[in-house]
């Protein structure tokens, strides 16, 4: 298939080989699972279980009550011990609502519906039962599955794309998983297909990962509507995008989804989570991990269930070779850092890297000397400098114009940056700043139209007293004018 | 306002790259060109060398210490030597040592801190210092001399060399010799047209390897183009402003010469003479005063091209690579406002790209 060109990127050193070649393993179960109600895109989920209660695996312990949400099950059976607030495995270590549960280490599940075949289940039956299981984007996106399964309702769609590119240095979780399951992937994407009806799918994966692709290939022979592409590495390959634009050659319209163009993306570790949910009914409640970095001891992909501490990730890999710089959830581009190895792994966590202070290669930055390296890295077109500069200055409206809004924090422009300029800081920063700022101008402007509904409802209220005294006054005279013509009469 | 950043956000790997990896590939590459322009003029080439540079350097410390800013990180950043080496390339190489002080300070100080340091200058310093010893010195500006190698018969030796640098300069007299810009602009205005004026002059060959009078580190066409093929392999330079400039000048000088052979040498001397080559490859794309986009860039450098044709042909200087890469400076803020690459899933002006063939997939 004729692939197209995207413009910029960059080729950061993948790092893979470090645990590409790990099978994945299970991890020993550990004391206590901590399972966040908010580990995806949208609103938390409502607790459905009681401090105290004795729970199943697999049993629904949060209910997602919103349109963007999603479930959150038990991960094993055991005794939830709290429900309450715990440090979130984001960046900002607030606390968010999180369940704790002791595993009573019987890992016995709830009673499952038997195995059916999803290609009998209608359309709605197929996005419920994944919306049940409480899948999101396991890409490290986040965004609930079904809701991205039900966009047939709304848009014509022809293809889906599985991304399988993993360009994220480090990560190898989706590589393992197509080596080792693929089969099972493949089933998901067919449900898929069904669920979206559309004509074909393209499973993309970078060429850095052959294993991954001869594997996919087997399992796909013999399906014709279904294509595993080799693409080239470069970083941001994954961008969902610019993905479809390597494929299709077609750019998504600024401000709209892939599916404005008849694309629905979806990770391949999602792929696997639907079969698992659609077919048998097991909702979402492990995930595969990369432990990895140069500070690791030995680095693995292992398979996680949700809520286990960070802590026991790394202690099962043996802890570290040397103190890290950064430990991250995700790859270096995108990923975060985590405040705190005792935050619990959620839905959306590829990879839990510690990075050495030489990988992370951070030095004090420097004025920009415009030398246009980030400019020609941007995969968006953006001149990443001068949005900077504007950003620094607070002119947040003259970042907006150039394209601020466009920009997917990929960070391939400060990865080439030589002065070192925290350019995806900044744009974080404003980007941040401007949701605030909109919210308090949408606040500002709530109580503008509180208080004018209120004085137009006194108003009328005032109106309706004076009408109403007037023709009370009316009445009076009138009964007074009777009574005089009567009194006259009489 | 400012803001402090926050210390999250990404990326946490980098590119192995710094300023001063930058301009230490610079240097490098700059490295054949002057090694061949201090042998080829000797010692007071080299005192004249080291007198800029070091100049350059004190300067930078003073700014940055005058205006309470960390001097470390910025002296190491390379950026005022580099500034102090390409100046002193641009200079005659027998200048006295003052013509150097001065310039690098006016690079350093002019050019370069009162903008606001490392980035922030609008013009090119070593430019803006050449362009503004030229006006005030024209006569040191423009006393060349022929070649005289280190060692070589004929030579000034070390303590003659300090007199030529450091002691009073009127003895040049008796050895100065015109660089080929220069002396075809002389006959020509004394009516000699090119087929005399171009006797006895340097063949193309000696202009290619730089065996000639000039700047110190503008002789050797061939040199300079090695330096410039190492930045362009290190991606630290793009070819678009070399090529384009090369090309307009080229371009020009053909259509020139074959309408008017007599007055216009063809494109060959063109290239190879004067501080083209050095312009192309090392001053116009200096990194903080040139555009950031590609057609920026283009743009920029038809127009040094242009500009430095126009000031050779047509005008009382025989060269203009310093004014038309100053020229060219202060258009590129209107350049890298109006040119910008088109932002993806937008067209041209800004808007949301519309696929017209199928509308959108967008159910109503
Ligand atoms: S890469 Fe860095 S130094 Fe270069 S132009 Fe961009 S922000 Fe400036
Ligand atoms: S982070 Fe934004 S500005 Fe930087 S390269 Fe990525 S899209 Fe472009």
């Amino acid at each position: 298939m004729k692939l197209f060109k995207i413009r910029g990127g960059v080729h950061p050193d993948d790092r893979k080989k470090l645990s590409a070649n790990k099978a994945i393993e299970p991890m020993p179960m550990p004391k206590l699972l901590r399972i966040p109600l908010q580990q995806h895109i949208g609103a938390p989920a409502e607790p459905v279980v009681r401090k105290g209660d004795k729970v199943l695996k697999g049993q629904l312990l949060a209910d997602s009550k919103s349109v963007i949400s999603a479930a959150v099950h038990a991960p094993t059976s055991g005794q939830i011990m709290a429900i309450g607030n715990y440090m979130a495995p984001h960046p900002s270590g607030l606390p968010i609502r999180t369940i704790t549960l002791k595993p009573d280490h019987d890992d016995r599940w709830i009673e499952l519906p038997a195995e059916v075949d999803p290609f009998t289940l209608t359309l709605d039956e197929i996005v419920k039962r994944v919306a049940d299981a409480g899948i999101v984007g396991m890409g490290g996106a986040t965004f609930p599955s079904a809701v991205k399964l039900g966009l047939r309702k709304r848009y014509e769609l022809h293809t889906l794309v599985l991304n399988g590119a993993e360009c994220e240095p480090y990560l190898t979780c989706d590589d393992r998983l197509m080596r080792e399951q693929a089969d099972d992937i493949l089933d998901g994407i067919r449900i898929m297909m069904h669920a979206l009806q559309v004509e074909q799918a393209l499973i993309a994966i970078e060429n850095n990962k052959p294993e991954a692709l001869a594997a996919m290939r087997e399992a796909s022979s013999g399906f014709n509507k279904i294509k595993v592409i080799n693409v080239p590495t470069r970083y941001p390959m994954g961008s969902e995008k610019h993905l479809v634009q390597t494929l299709t050659g077609k750019e998504t319209p600024a401000r709209a989804l892939t599916a404005d163009i008849g694309i629905v993306v979806h990770n391949v570790a999602t792929a696997h989570a639907v079969h698992d949910a659609v077919r048998f009914g097991r909702p979402l409640i492990s995930r595969v991990v990369t432990v990895s970095g140069g500070a690791i001891q030995q680095p693995r992909n292992l398979h996680v269930l949700i809520g286990t501490p960070v802590q026991d990730l790394l202690d099962y890999c043996g802890g570290f070779l040397e103190q890290p710089s950064h430990i991250l959830s995700g790859g270096p581009m995108m990923g975060h850092p985590i405040p705190d190895t005792k935050v619990p792994v959620i839905k959306g966590f590829n990879g839990v890297i510690a990075l050495t202070a030489k990988e992370t290669a951070i030095r004090p930055p420097m004025p920009c000397i415009r030398c246009a390296n980030c400019v020609t890295a941007c995969p968006c077109g953006l001149v990443p400098l001068e949005m900077a500069a504007r950003a620094r200055n607070g002119d947040l409206q003259g970042a907006v114009d150039l394209g601020l809004m466009d920009c997917i924090a990929c960070g391939s422009c400060a990865y080439v940056c030589p002065a070192h300029v925290p350019l995806v800081q900044y744009f974080n920063y404003a980007k941040g700043e401007l949701t605030l700022r909109q919210r308090a101008e949408h606040k500002q402007a709530e109580t503008k139209r509180l208080a004018e509904q209120r004085a137009v409802r006194i108003e009328h209220q005032k109106k309706a007293k004076r009408e109403a005294m007037m023709r009370r006054r009316q009445e009076a005279a009138r009964k007074k004018a009777a009574a005089q013509t009567t009194e006259t009469e009489v | 306002m400012k803001i402090t950043v926050p210390i999250i956000g990404g990326p946490y790997t980098h590119e192995t790259s710094s300023i001063n990896r930058l301009m230490l590939w610079v240097m490098l590459a700059l490295l054949p060109v002057t090694a061949y322009g201090l042998y080829l003029f000797g010692w007071p080439a080299i005192f004249l060398f080291t007198v800029t540079v070091l100049t350059a350097i004190i300067a930078e410390a003073l700014s940055l210490w005058i205006a309470r800013r960390p001097i470390k990180p910025f002296l190491l950043d390379g950026s005022a030597v580099l500034t102090g080496w390409l100046l002193a390339l641009t200079l005659p190489p027998w200048a006295p040592w003052w013509v150097g002080v001065v310039g690098s300070l006016l690079a350093i100080v002019i050019g370069k801190q009162v903008f606001g340091g490392l980035g922030q200058n609008l013009f090119n310093p070593a430019m803006v210092a050449r362009v503004a010893l030229l006006i005030s010195f024209p006569l040191q500006l423009t006393t060349f001399v022929a070649p005289h190698p280190l060692f070589a018969a004929g030579s000034p030796g070390f303590m003659d060399s300090l007199h030529v640098t450091f002691g009073h300069a009127a003895q040049l007299d008796g050895i100065s010799s015109a660089t080929l810009l220069g002396h075809i602009r002389t006959q020509l205005s004394q009516g000699i047209d090119l087929s005399k004026a171009l006797l006895n002059q340097p063949s193309l060959t000696q202009l290619l390897w730089g065996n000639t009078a000039g700047s110190m580190g503008e002789t050797s066409a061939l040199l300079i183009l090695a330096g410039g093929l190492l930045l362009l392999a290190r991606r630290i330079i793009s070819w678009r402003i070399p090529v384009a400039m090369l090309a307009t000048v080229a371009v020009l000088a053909t259509i020139m010469h074959m309408l008017d052979p007599l007055r216009y040498p063809d494109a060959a001397y063109h290239l190879l003479s004067g501080s083209l080559m050095l312009g192309a490859f090392f001053i116009a794309t200096d990194l903080v005063t040139s555009p950031v986009t590609g057609k920026g860039q283009l743009l920029y450098a038809v127009g040094c091209g242009l500009l430095i044709y126009v000031i050779r042909s047509w005008s009382g200087f025989p060269e203009g690579v310093a004014f038309a890469v100053l020229l060219m400076n202060a258009l590129t803020p209107l350049i890298d406002y109006y040119i910008k690459p088109r932002v993806y899933g937008r067209t041209h002006r800004g808007e949301p790209i519309q696929y017209a063939d199928e509308a959108t997939s967008k159910k109503s």
